[in-house]
């Protein structure tokens, strides 16, 4: 199963329109993070929030929903996000955290909470774990390098970037430039290499645009808590929703990037073990499915 | 009772290896209870805070669920018993016979050493000592407990969290030696420290800038610079929490997937 253990997976958008506006794809991640805040099922979230430079994402935690949307769109740099769980919960003090992470991140905050070490009272104040679909991610100065190398923008002029079609995407208020994929290779942080998981396979619930059309996202619903939330959100007609294409564009290709990414990684975690280098992860004679996140 | 405590920390019943969880009561109902000593060596006593602090469960824990035997604080008894667990909180001082003829007679007299909290098992602060201090000058070698006995499994922490302890517990109740093999892994890790975010993961081209460390440190020594791992040396203990927690030091997929129900 390339693509984790799911209950429902759909495409969904925002019924919000100023949501639409704002987000990266479906606005899928805002509108359920405004609604939980709105219910209170969560009492604040940790995003990838701005800071004092531009596309440089900080850890922030939202209290508000117009905190969530000031974080909304996605940024192609590192964002610590599970840091800032920690003041969250002990400076904010809040009960019920909502989170939205990368795979990476989900795994950290997973693992945290069935060995919380020396982890004291948070593991439980996760109430909604919102995972993000990941290809890899890039240092901020390989971000700004091939933004102004590459796409030959000022890196203060971008309104929006952007991954589909095999092509990265830079929107300006004029013009919308856009280079081959491949051409950022290299400038991806290593330890991505290694990592097994496309869709945040953890989370309570992902979302990303592969396999959706514009302005939609695809949506996969794992865990109980996501399963609860969704539902409701989708009761709420904060959340709409169509069928996923089966087909090339829709779950086939969802499919196929996710085991392309897992069949990447696990050449490079055998290369790793024969070279007697450290790796978290099973090799691929050492499990029963060898593309499995273990 | 354990019913209870899987409800307190939130984790589900083991489908796997029996049928209900009627049973699992039913069978650690029928087990003896393990007999449990504490051996209070160089420590400041915050381990059995962490493990008092879990006030609704402590009550029957101590009384319903196991024996303590043995310990400083927790039992009126001089001479060391026969346990089934010693739990050892504090590294050892080379230059305190008593600590050191504890530690060996514990080693001797438990089926299993605990090392709780990483003064036991990684050293944690006591590391930095170099003596020369009242009461006892000459008490100037710290180690963790590992380096002069075995130890069958390790919960670093400084402290470990109320949480880890009693899952902790509700394993070993049950057996369940899934959930205990990171804890007898990490046995083997005394040598800890902030650095080991640098060397281990970052120089290993693993580190993924997720801020799992930053998020786990005790002390608050770490911070995220440019997506990496950044130690103020200064306020760093030694506790090994950070390279403990991190998901790219080692993986427990299945027990994940477990909990998470999926």
């Amino acid at each position: 199963m390339v693509l984790g253990t799911y209950k429902q997976i759909t495409l969904g958008r925002s019924t919000d329109k100023q949501i639409q506006k704002i987000s990266q794809d479906g606005g899928i991640v805002t509108a359920l993070l405004c609604f939980a805040l709105d219910e209170k099922i969560i009492d604040g979230a940790v995003v990838a929030g701005p800071s004092d430079e531009m596309w440089k994402p900080e850890p922030t935690v939202a209290m508000s929903s117009d905190e969530i949307m000031a974080a909304a769109g996605t940024k192609y740099t590192l964002s610590p996000n599970n840091m800032m769980l920690k003041q969250a919960v002990r400076q904010y003090g809040l009960e019920k955290v909502g989170i939205v992470t990368i795979p990476c991140q989900t795994m950290g905050i997973r693992k945290m909470q069935s060995y919380p070490f020396g982890v004291r009272f948070m593991a439980d104040k996760i109430a909604l774990d919102i995972g993000i679909c990941c290809t890899e991610n890039f240092p901020f100065e390989s971000l700004r390098t091939f933004i102004s190398a590459k796409a030959g923008v000022d890196f203060d002029l971008v309104e929006k970037m952007d991954i589909g079609k095999g092509k990265f995407w830079v929107h300006t208020q004029d013009e919308v430039i856009n280079f081959p994929i491949k051409e950022t290779h290299g400038y991806e942080q290593n330890g991505c290499k290694v990592c097994l998981d496309l869709v945040s396979e953890l989370s309570d619930i992902s979302t990303g645009s592969i396999g959706a059309p514009d302005d939609w996202s695809a949506v996969q619903v794992r865990t109980n808590i996501g399963e609860t939330v969704f539902k409701k959100a989708v009761d709420a007609g904060a959340i709409e929703l169509k069928p996923i294409d089966e087909g090339k564009f829709g779950l086939e290709m969802l499919t196929k990037l996710a085991k392309s990414k897992k069949e990447k990684a696990m050449k490079v975690i055998d290369e790793r073990k024969a070279m007697g280098l450290p790796v978290p992860y099973k090799a691929s004679n050492e499990k029963e499915d060898p593309l499995a996140n273990v | 009772m354990i019913a209870r405590i899987k409800e307190f920390l939130g984790m589900e019943a083991q489908p796997k290896e029996v049928a209900s969880k009627q049973e699992v009561e039913k069978v650690a109902e029928e087990k003896a209870k393990p007999r449990i000593g504490y051996i209070h060596l160089s420590g400041c006593t915050g381990d059995v805070m962490s493990l008092s602090e879990n006030y609704d469960i402590l009550a029957p824990l101590l009384t319903e669920m196991v024996d303590i035997v043995y310990g400083q604080t927790l039992a009126d008894v001089w001479e060391m018993p026969e346990m089934d667990v010693a739990l050892v909180e504090g590294s050892v001082c080379l230059q305190d016979e008593h600590s050191v003829k504890e530690l060996m007679e514990a080693r001797e007299k438990a089926g299993l050493v605990v090392a709780l909290g990483s003064c036991a098992a990684t050293g944690c602060f006591t590391r930095y000592s170099r003596g020369g201090q009242q009461a006892k000058p000459n008490h100037e070698s710290f180690v963790p407990i590992a380096d002069l006995i075995k130890v069958d499994a390790a919960l670093p922490g400084c402290p470990p969290s109320p949480e880890i302890i009693a899952k902790t517990v509700v394993a070993v109740i049950n057996g369940d030696m899934d959930y205990l093999q990171p804890m007898i892994d990490l046995a083997g890790y005394t040598e800890a420290g902030g650095s080991d975010l640098q060397n281990k993961v970052v120089n290993q081209a693993l580190c993924i800038g997720c801020g799992t460390c930053a998020m786990a440190c005790q002390t608050r020594a770490l911070d995220m610079t440019n997506g990496r791992p950044e130690l103020n040396e200064d306020r760093c203990v030694k506790c090994g929490v950070c390279y403990v927690q991190c998901p790219r030091s080692w993986w427990p997929a299945d027990q994940i997937n477990k909990d998470l129900g999926l």
